[in-house]
Order: structure tokens, then C-alpha cells, then sequence
């Protein structure tokens, strides 16, 4: 990823940082300039908190290029519990973890980097609780 | 001004790999490096940990033991290691930006071989004793290696423990410092070099235990006090045998070095190694405990110091993980070749 | 608004088509068009392609496909709506021949994805998702679908052997179609030991790569009979939707809104309820879409798609045949030609000329098209004049 497009994602990557509408408090993750529930154009910023519930999940077995090394990985929705869902892949989880209702906590982990002389993308994953 | 740790905090990878593992590929006798080293398993980072994952986290760690204060209130975050993921981007700028610290702070990274670590700890002890700071963050972190078949790949580990230093609501006060540094050509890594190198035998006696020897006699004197005075005993533990030595012969106990001795079922997280050892030790100590704690990196130097565990101590233990329960639970552990897959140490096709 | 009627239809092979660029594709298929509605000249033309940028280095499909078709200076612009590009530019071409701005309209839709690495072509689908926000953690495409499928699943209790009937039905009638790119039968079994792609999709629920180009023409209801020899069909409606790009924020992740709200704006403007479709194309980009999907059209009650499937409802001769092409599973899936490679398939089935494919008397079509994970839907009705 192009250093300044990921570099303008620390504040969701790093810290969690949502956009909270000032109009129907609507949190929202990553933040946008609309709000998709009252379309109100106002909001203010607040960290979420580290954790939340998986919705569903899978375990993908056919990687893209980038992750071969950690095939097989799960991938999960997980709605955090300031409500916003977020797709991310789980990490460090034992078979039975992966339900729908299981808790994670957000790690800061590698995601990806741009070979071995580029970037590194650091991002969140999420562990079982 | 009293000035001591504030909050720690530490954060492990939960993979490991048994002594066996690695000799079986090899053809090694894993009973006599089990013996030799006095250790088991060592802890391996996944593809997607490294010092500045591993340091983001205990830090977090640690600030959920600071109390009330804010990360933007520190003034400085100091990390050290042999691993920082680039070499020339500091590792303390990501850190710094994950928990909330900047812009207002001063970064640097640190390395000294295995005590970047609490190198971190003494500038940053230095900064908020001299009150130019309120708050310090020194981390010791690493997910250093040894090379295939070498006898540092039975030992090499990953590890970050994560100390804030400040004035107030010290969990325990930095009652004395030192540093006892000599140029020990003992293990070495030249730029571009992937793997370390190390002289043999000579990495004990002239460098491990001249050091530790040296400056912590140096503590002990400066301090006025004895080993017997010393609930913990801490110190760089790149295989088990060393710390109990070194320990043995300045006259502690094994009881006051055992609670800080993770390397047999850790490794040697190299500048992690004695900065996590404190953490484990912070873990279950009690108001009024006083700790020694005695690092060592080769190249070669030592940085001690003594502490005083405060009653705040108990307020703040169960806030966040404990190390030995990180150490012990949820393990993994990884066949050689899903290790060497982990540490990168297969020849991939050109561009991947 | 004026009615439209498809007038002319014209198909490529689907498949690996090493000796075809993208241009020999679209005009290859835009040809066979052209000849087949009798007309002699086009008043403007779209070309439906979602990533030929990606695939093969090339945008401004509008003006290289006016101008390699020998048709510059005629207007063209290419349609991009991820994998409902074609349907899309379907739309677009329909709109302009509705509006009276234009009466003779072509519309192709094109995908050359054999030129690039799996890697690479993967990379360029995945684009069709939330790049920034679900691509980039590495849930993939399939990954996204196995998510839908895991849900539908689990509030539904589908099985996997109901998505196998998918794929199994659809390569029992892409094997009745000359243009398949895998025609041949496959069994229950098959699927279910196929490779596992992402859990609890196998290799062999998901559609292909493919290359591949169809195209239709389009003109003024009123002038169909005397420009063209073949039965006409008219589109009687069109719908469009969007829903949410990333699926971690769709209100339901069993259901496919955009599907149900692009589809209630066709019935409508048809007048037409989901018994009165005799034949449907739906986008099969993976077996659960195609149950999901004939749950969205209305076609049986939300839940009961795999079941439907299952017990042959959706089978030529069934209540509703879906897919009678062979769908993208066994047709083939040049994105970007899908859409219009779908109403290829209905306005043969309405001329009476789908072969062994043919559904008995069937007067009245649906196709249904889809981008990403449901982000995008564009749904027609046809109906032989």
C-alpha cells in the first residue's frame, strides 16, 4: 500500500479512532463525512474500545499473495462493542474459539508489507478473550 | 525527587518450540543442550509480531497499570532491541503514534546488544529525575535470531516488557542506578549480515561475568546494601545456567533469582530478557520488597539497578497480564518446519 | 419513456482464449450482434468491463472499442459496477434508448483476465470489495461469500450439500451450452471434495477466471418488427440498487437488499410478481449467491433457497429454472460480459432458440446482476413481443 494511503489510516489502525455523529450518536468505523443513518455532517472523535463479539467467521485456506505465510487464517466480522462491525482476521485461536458470539480483543499485529524493502502496514487483528 | 516505575507491563508471543524440535533437524543431542543451556522451549514470534507489535502491547499493558495518567503526558519513549523491524525508522515513532503519546515526546531507539532494554530504562530514569520530563517510556523488546543449527537458535527468543517511569504514584522507586561498560568484541553483528556471530567460550567468562560482576558489586556498593537485603534478584539470562552463576557468586540465593528466571521456558528474549524477568517479579512482589537487577549486553556493558517495591503495587498487578500466566497458557508449540516458516529462514523465490 | 426491445444478441466463447485480447473479445461479440439484429448502422455504444485497467493496463474502453468496431465517431463510454458492470451498462443502454436520445444502442460487456497471474487477477476481483477496510486484512472474495454462507447457515440450517446442488445443476446445463467453459457434469461429491477454498466454500462453489465478451442491441420498441427478422423481446423492466460496499455493514448478512430493492422497481414497472418469471439468469458468482440471490427476487420465501434447489425446483423443468446458461459457475465469468451475457441467454430462451437448454413456452425473463458481496444490483424483465 502507497505509504501516505496507509499512513492516513493510523488513526483507525493504530488507535481505534471512530467519528461519532453529533446529531443521532450513530458511532462510525472508519469515520465518514455522512452520516449513513441521519446523514447529519457533524461528528466528533472517540476512541473505541479494544473489544467485541464475532458475528461469523471462516478460515481462508486460499490466500492472496501477501499472506501466504499464515494460510490457514481466520477472517471474522466482529462488532465492537461501541457498535460499529469491523472485518478482521483472528489470530492466535483454537478451533472451538471461532463461534459466532466468541469474544476478541483487538492486538496491534503486522498486516502486510510492501516487500522486503518497502513499508511494513502495522493494523489490528483480534485474539480470543 | 523520587522517581521509579509508574506502570510495566509485558507481552509474549504464544508460540513456542521444544529443544527437541530443533536438535531432531540438526541431529544434535537435545538432552545435553537441554542440560547445558537449562532450557526447554522457546517462545516464537508469529509472521505478524515483531519488536514494534510485541512493544505496542506491553506498553498498553503498562499503561493500564500507570492510573490516571494520559499518553500524551509522556515526554519520551525510548525503545531497545536488536530487532527493530527497519533499520533506519525508528521503532518508538509507531509505538508512539498506537497509544496516543505525540506529538509532544522525544524518540529514539536504542541498541546495545541484549541490554537495549534497560538502557531504555536508565536514559529515560535520567530524563524524569532531572525533570524534564513527567513521564518515560522505555521498552525492551526482540525477536532476535540465531542462525540454522547454531547453537543460538536453541536459546534465541521473542519478548517486550514495557516499564513507565515517572514522580508519582510510583508502584516501585529507582533507588539506584549503574553502568559498567568495557569494548568485549563477545557476539556481533555486522550491517547487512543476517544472522549474528558469536566467540565461543569466550562470551562467559570475560564478558557475561566480568560485566555482571562488575557492575553489580559497583550497585551494591553505591546502594550500601548486601544480597541478604534483597527480596528478588534479576539478570541477564541468555541460558539458564548463567543468571545462577553470576548469582550464585555474588551471593544470592536461587529462591530470590527464581521468581525472575523465565528463560527456561522462554528463551532469551535478549533486550527483553532482564526488563521482562522484572515484570514476572513486579507480578507477585510486596510493598517493601527491594529488587537487584543486573542486565548485561554483549559488546559489552551492564546497567543495575535497585528498587523498592511501594504499597501501590497491589493496586495494580491484576490490571493487566501477568507475565508467567502469558508464559505458561494458551502455548502453541510449532514443528521446525512451521518455525523456520515463522522466522523467514526459508530461501523463497526472488520478489516474494 | 419509450419501450425497449433487444433486437440483436451475439456471444464469444467462454474460457481461456490465449489467442483473444480484449478488443478481438468485444468486437468479436458486438459483430455477432450487430448481424444478428440486421441493422446497418449504431447510434451509441457502452462497454460493460470492471477492471481491464488492472487486468491489462488499459482504460478508455469507450473510445477503443468505438474505434476498433470501425464505429468512431459514434458516442461511447464504458460502465464499471464491479461484476455487474455489464448489467449496468445494460441499464445505461437502455435508458439512453428509453430517453430518445439515441435509437440504435449496442451494448457489450467484455473481461480479459487470463493475461495476469492468479495472484494478480485475485488482487484485481478483491477491488470489488471495501479495499481499505476488508481487502486489505485479507479476507478475500471468497472469504467475503463463505462469511454470507457461515450466516445463511446458521440461521437457515443450509447445507453444504444444498450449494453443491448449485454448481451440480448448473453444469448439467452448461453442459447443453456450446459456449461453456466447463461443461461437464459433476456430482454432490465432487463439490464437497473439491478443495477448500474458504471455509465452507470449495473450490468448486466458486466461479471461474475466465475470458470472455457478449453483447446486445438495443432500439425503440415501436421500430423492432421492421429493423429485425428475429422475435423481438422487450425489456419491460429495469431496477437498480446499491447497498452498503463493505458487508460488515450490511443490516443482514443473510439477505442481499440490494437484490430485493432492484428487483421490487422492475416488477413494478413490469407489473409483473415473481411467478409471473418463467426463466431467471442470476449471478452465481458462488453457489450461496445463487440461493441467497433466488430468495431476494421473491422467487421462495427467505431460508428456503437451498431447499428449492435441493429438490430440483430450480432445475430446467422445475417451477423456476435458474441458470439454464450453466451460470458464471459453469458458463464461465468474464466479469464484465456477465451482465449482458445474461440477457444473451433469456432473449434466446424467449426467441424459442436455447436448444436442449430450452424452457417450454417461456414468454417471460429476468436477469439479475451483481457487484461485490450484493453492493451493487441491476435486475431486467424481458418479454417476447
Amino acid at each position: 500500500m502507497p505509504t501516505a494511503r496507509a499512513w492516513r489510516e493510523y488513526p483507525q489502525r493504530y488507535r481505534y479512532e471512530a467519528a461519532v455523529c453529533k446529531k443521532c450518536g450513530k458511532w462510525h468505523f472508519p469515520p465518514r463525512l455522512v452520516c449513513d443513518a441521519c446523514k447529519g455532517e457533524e461528528f466528533e472523535t472517540r476512541v473505541m474500545r479494544r473489544t467485541g463479539t464475532v458475528v461469523v467467521s471462516t478460515v481462508v485456506r486460499v490466500p492472496p499473495a501477501q499472506f501466504k505465510d499464515q494460510a490457514p487464517y481466520a477472517m471474522a466480522i466482529v462488532r465492537m462493542d461501541d457498535g460499529p462491525s469491523i472485518t478482521t482476521q483472528i489470530v492466535d485461536w483454537q478451533e472451538a474459539q471461532l463461534k459466532t458470539g466468541a469474544k476478541v480483543k483487538l492486538e496491534f499485529r503486522r498486516i502486510s508489507d510492501d516487500g522486503e524493502a518497502g513499508t511494513i502496514n502495522y493494523g489490528y487483528k483480534a485474539v480470543p478473550v | 525527587m523520587t522517581v521509579g516505575i509508574v506502570g510495566y507491563g509485558a507481552h509474549l508471543p504464544r508460540y513456542r518450540i521444544k529443544v527437541e524440535e530443533i536438535a531432531k533437524v540438526w541431529g544434535a543431542d537435545a538432552p545435553s543442550y537441554k542440560k547445558g543451556l537449562e532450557l526447554r522451549e522457546i517462545s516464537v514470534p508469529a509472521p505478524d509480531q515483531d519488536v514494534i507489535t510485541l512493544s505496542v502491547e506491553a506498553a498498553r499493558n503498562a499503561l493500564a497499570r500507570a492510573g490516571k495518567m494520559s499518553a500524551q503526558d509522556i515526554g519520551a519513549i525510548y525503545i531497545g532491541s536488536e530487532s527493530h523491524p527497519y533499520a533506519v525508522k525508528p521503532s518508538g515513532t509507531v509505538v508512539g503514534e498506537a497509544i496516543g503519546a505525540m506529538p509532544a515526546c522525544h524518540v529514539a531507539d536504542f541498541e546495545f546488544a541484549c541490554k537495549a532494554g534497560t538502557e531504555a530504562m536508565f536514559v529515560a530514569h535520567g530524563l524524569v529525575k532531572a525533570g524534564l520530563i513527567k513521564y518515560g517510556l522505555a521498552i525492551g523488546a526482540d525477536t532476535s535470531q540465531g542462525a540454522p543449527g547454531d547453537a543460538l537458535e536453541y536459546s534465541a527468543a521473542a519478548g517486550a516488557a514495557a516499564f513507565i517511569l515517572g514522580s508519582e504514584c510510583v508502584v516501585a522507586t529507582i533507588d539506584e542506578t549503574c553502568s559498567y561498560t568495557t569494548d568485549t568484541p563477545d557476539f556481533w553483528r555486522r550491517e547487512y549480515q543476517h544472522y549474528p556471530q558469536h566467540a565461543g567460550r569466550f562470551t562467559g567468562e570475560p564478558s557475561y561475568f566480568k560485566h555482571v560482576l562488575g557492575a553489580s558489586e559497583i550497585l551494591l556498593e553505591k546502594a550500601r546494601m548486601k544480597p541478604a537485603d534483597f527480596q528478588f534478584a534479576v539478570f541477564h539470562q541468555p541460558n539458564g545456567k548463567f543468571p545462577m552463576r553470576v548469582g550464585k557468586a555474588l551471593g544470592f540465593t536461587r529462591q530470590q533469582i527464581e521468581t525472575g528466571w523465565l528463560v527456561p521456558t522462554l528463551g532469551n528474549t535478549y533486550s527483553g530478557a532482564s526488563p521482562l524477568g522484572l515484570t514476572a517479579v513486579l507480578d507477585v512482589a510486596k510493598p517493601g520488597d527491594r529488587i537487584f537487577l543486573c542486565s548485561y549486553g554483549s559488546g559489552a556493558g551492564s546497567d543495575g539497578f535497585v528498587f523498592t517495591v511501594t504499597e501501590r503495587i497491589r493496586e495494580v498487578q491484576n490490571l493487566a497480564a501477568c507475565t508467567r500466566d502469558m508464559l505458561d497458557k494458551n502455548v502453541v508449540y510449532l514443528q521446525y518446519g512451521e518455525y523456520a516458516k515463522f522466522r523467514h529462514k526459508i530461501l523463497k523465490a526472488e520478489g516474494e | 419513456m419509450r419501450d425497449v426491445a433487444i433486437i440483436g444478441v451475439g456471444l464469444t466463447k467462454c474460457g481461456e482464449l490465449w489467442e483473444q485480447s480484449l478488443r478481438d473479445l468485444y468486437v468479436e461479440a458486438a459483430l455477432k450482434a450487430i448481424k444478428n439484429a440486421g441493422i446497418d448502422h449504431i447510434d451509441s455504444m457502452y462497454v460493460g468491463c470492471m477492471s481491464s485497467g488492472l487486468f491489462v493496463g488499459q482504460e478508455h474502453l469507450g473510445a477503443l472499442m468505438a474505434d476498433y468496431l470501425g464505429q468512431a465517431p459514434v458516442a461511447a463510454t464504458r460502465v464499471e459496477s464491479a461484476c455487474a458492470s455489464g448489467g449496468a451498462a445494460l441499464r445505461m443502454g437502455y435508458l439512453d434508448v428509453a430517453s430518445g436520445a439515441s435509437d440504435i444502442v449496442l451494448v457489450g460487456g467484455v473481461e480479459k483476465m487470463t493475461d495476469v497471474s492468479g495472484d494478480a487477477a485475485t488482487y484485481a476481483l478483491a477491488t470489488a470489495s471495501d479495499q481499505e477496510w476488508e481487502a486489505f486484512g485479507g479476507i478475500t472474495f471468497p472469504g467475503l461469500y463463505a462469511l454470507m454462507a457461515m450466516a445463511h447457515m446458521e440461521r437457515y440450517k443450509t447445507t453444504s450439500r444444498q450449494l453443491a446442488a448449485v454448481a451440480v445443476k448448473n453444469h448439467a446445463n452448461g453442459a447443453k451450452n456450446p459456449a461453456a467453459q466447463f461443461p461437464a457434469i459433476i456430482t454432490v461429491d465432487d463439490v464437497l471434495n473439491s478443495v477448500m477454498v474458504a471455509d465452507p466454500l470449495h473450490i468448486l462453489d466458486c466461479s471461474p477466471i475466465s475470458d470472455g465478451a457478449a453483447a446486445v442491441i438495443l432500439c425503440p420498441a415501436d421500430q423492432a418488427k421492421t429493423l429485425c427478422q428475429h422475435l423481438p423481446v422487450k425489456i419491460v423492466g429495469s431496477g437498480m440498487a446499491t447497498d452498503t460496499i463493505a458487508l460488515h455493514s450490511r443490516k443482514d448478512l443473510t439477505s442481499l437488499d440490494a437484490v430485493t430493492k432492484a428487483a421490487a422497481a422492475a416488477y413494478r414497472q413490469a407489473s409483473k410478481v415473481p411467478s409471473d418469471i418463467q426463466v431467471c439468469e442470476v449471478h452465481d458468482c458462488f453457489t450461496i449467491a445463487e440461493i441467497m440471490v433466488s430468495e431476494a427476487l421473491g422467487f421462495f420465501e427467505k431460508g428456503k433457497g437451498g431447499n428449492a434447489v435441493e429438490t430440483g425446483a430450480t432445475a430446467i423443468g422445475g417451477k423456476i429454472p435458474i441458470n439454464t446458461s450453466g451460470g458464471l459457475k459453469a458458463k464461465g465469468h468474464p466479469v464484465g460480459a456477465t451482465g449482458v451475457a445474461q440477457a444473451v441467454e433469456i432473449v434466446e430462451q424467449l426467441r424459442g432458440g436455447a436448444g436442449a437448454r430450452q424452457v417450454a413456452k417461456a414468454r417471460i425473463g429476468m436477469t439479475q446482476n451483481m457487484g461485490g458481496t450484493g453492493a451493487s444490483a441491476v435486475v431486467h424483465i424481458l418479454e417476447a413481443m
